[in-house]
């Protein structure tokens, strides 16, 4: 048998590839009506609840106090970061395993790599339309008090860049969880509404008993939501956190580590498909 | 001439059930081989296999000169896959889809063309999911050739065509062989294997019981004319090699006609031959007076 000249594909593809993707994943996501409202839109929903809810009572201490909406402002874009990456990403991978999408590429010469561009490229870009929503709505309709100082923004800056790619790699490492793509939705959401509920999103992370407190200190969620609390509530409510710190440095630790643990599991477990299954 | 693709011996087991059993062929370069067989044979097996998609338990294989099990992306940009199943519902449209996965490929067609080729100019700015079925499949074909592949695998690609559509299909393949694509086929429809292949092999059980060309396969015993009429209202019919004169010496019987088995009849024999336990291996079909199938009457 003669040997087939198989030509080598051009250098650099992997990248333009990825950038190519990004383009077309955030094009569908935002034709995907439901992901649509319960990824993008639901937390600037639940801030709009809780604003016009508590619009008569005011939160932290006497001559320090700050309306529902900026009491609530951290959590929701903590749990922007969560749904946009993680509960996203696993719901969406779960569903492109099953319904063929995966198999498709993997018969293609689409690097595995270019994928993974698209999908965080994905999340960063509705993550950071999602932020910026909520911070314009906060500001403009609710009229919270935004921060003018520059290292504040610093601060959410890196918060959200970490947090928002820890939680989209921790989300394609779940990924793998769901039997299917139809149980995709009723294994992930309750994860990602359990900790939202215990890391200080939708309670107030000081009204939680210390031991449920120290169960949500091992997940990345509660250092988001303290980071941003950092940037966007008063000095004075310091006192109220673990340890009376915002802690930066911790949320810097504790995010990295999952980022880095979520980077193993993926480099590990995912497949394009399962051979033979 | 070429193998593109070379199988030696191909065994594949799931645990105790045994998918594929020691399965042989060749497909030499620009040639369309079609792989037929009941549901469950082992067509899909092989033809995963080949590309990629499963690993074999033994046997040696060759794609392209590379063991498929290990192909990489060079290997993966030269060869087109049509899956059996209908691949995601998404939210984009066909021109989108193929102008993104023509980005994939180093040479790849032009997306219009392709378009024009599957026959959806009309549906080009619809959404695949809002797509019917048969029009969806147009799009795996199309996504299947848009990298321009020197093997084309096409794993029952006109389930859900209606018969315009099938006409169409066979168009777009044979302007594919005729430039030179080296392409695998299973189906279930025997006339559109006869219509496109080359050659075929026939699988049942996880074992190829013939392999030949498309007017050779089952031998020449299979082939043999029947020729069947009505006698006092019985039916009667009679294989013969000489049909004319047995239709001579009848006359003008009511009911009368001579039929040459298509490859559908001629496969149904050897598969149910095999099925009855009479053939073992590569044998021909015993040319019964069994054959009941409707056969294209001449």
């Amino acid at each position: 048998m003669t040997t087939i000249d198989i030509p080598r594909l051009p250098a650099g593809r992997t990248l333009r590839l990825g950038v190519s993707r990004i383009g077309y994943e955030v094009k569908t996501y935002f034709r995907q009506g439901d992901s649509v409202f319960f990824t993008f839109l639901f937390p600037l929903v639940m801030l709009t609840i809780f604003s016009v809810a508590f619009s008569e009572q005011s939160f932290g201490p006497p001559g320090e106090e700050i309306s529902a909406a900026a009491f609530y402002l951290p959590g929701m874009l903590a749990a922007g970061l969560l749904l946009s990456g993680l509960q996203n990403m696993a719901i969406d991978i779960a569903n492109e395993k099953s319904d063929g999408t995966l198999k498709r590429f993997a018969g293609t010469p689409l690097p595995v790599v270019s994928y993974f561009i698209g999908k965080i490229g994905q999340v960063l870009v509705t993550g950071l339309m999602q932020a910026a929503l909520l911070l314009l709505v906060a500001g403009l309709v609710f009229r919270v008090e935004l921060p003018t100082e520059p290292e504040k923004w610093f601060t959410f800056a890196w918060v959200f860049v970490l947090g928002v790619s820890t939680s989209a790699v921790l989300g394609i490492a779940l990924s793998g969880l769901p039997r299917s793509g139809k149980s995709a939705t009723a294994v992930i959401i309750p994860i990602a509404l359990v900790l939202q509920f215990i890391s200080g999103v939708y309670l107030g992370f000081s009204q939680l008993p210390e031991w449920l407190q120290n169960i949500a200190s091992v997940f990345p969620l509660k250092w988001m939501a303290q980071g941003m609390r950092e940037v966007f509530l008063p000095a004075s409510f310091e006192v109220l956190e673990q340890g009376e710190s915002w802690n930066l440095p911790g949320v810097a630790i504790v995010c990295a580590i999952w980022l880095v643990v979520g980077l193993i599991v993926t480099r590990f477990t995912f497949r394009w498909i399962r051979k033979d299954s | 001439m070429t193998s593109v693709v070379s199988v030696r011996d191909l065994r594949k087991s799931y645990g105790n059930f045994t998918a594929l059993d020691g399965v042989s062929f060749d497909i030499e370069a620009g040639e369309t081989f079609a792989l037929l067989g009941p549901n469950g044979a082992g067509k899909s097996t092989t033809i995963e296999i080949l590309e990629g998609y499963r690993d074999r338990t033994s046997g040696e294989a060759s794609v392209l000169g590379v063991d498929p099990g290990k192909g990489g992306l060079d290997w993966k940009a030269q060869l087109g896959i049509v899956l059996q199943s209908t691949g995601e519902s998404g939210n984009i449209t066909v021109r989108e889809q193929l102008t993104h996965f023509a980005g994939f490929y180093p040479n790849a067609r032009d997306v219009d063309e392709v378009i024009a080729a599957v026959g959806l100019e009309a549906k080009q700015k619809a959404m695949i999911r809002k797509l019917s079925g048969g029009q969806r499949r147009r799009v795996d074909v199309a996504l299947g050739i848009i990298g321009r592949p020197e093997l084309l695998f096409l794993d029952e690609p006109t389930t859900g065509f209606d018969p315009e559509a099938r006409r169409q299909f066979w168009e777009l393949i044979r302007s594919l062989k005729a430039e030179g694509t080296t392409i695998l086929l299973t189906t279930h429809y025997l006339d559109e294997a006869a219509q496109l292949g080359d050659r075929a092999g026939i699988i049942a059980g996880g074992r190829l019981i013939d392999i030949g060309r498309i007017d050779e396969i089952g031998g020449a015993d299979a082939r043999v004319p029947l020729v069947r009429w009505l006698e006092n209202g019985q039916l009667r019919e009679e294989r013969t090699t000489t049909p004319g004169a047995l239709v001579a010496r009848l006359g003008e019987p009511e009911g009368l006609e001579v039929i040459r088995p298509s490859l559908e009849d001629i496969y149904l024999t050897l598969v149910g031959g095999y099925e009855a336990g009479e053939v073992s291996t590569s044998s021909t079909g015993e040319g019964s007076t069994t054959v009941t199938t409707e056969g294209a009457a001449l």
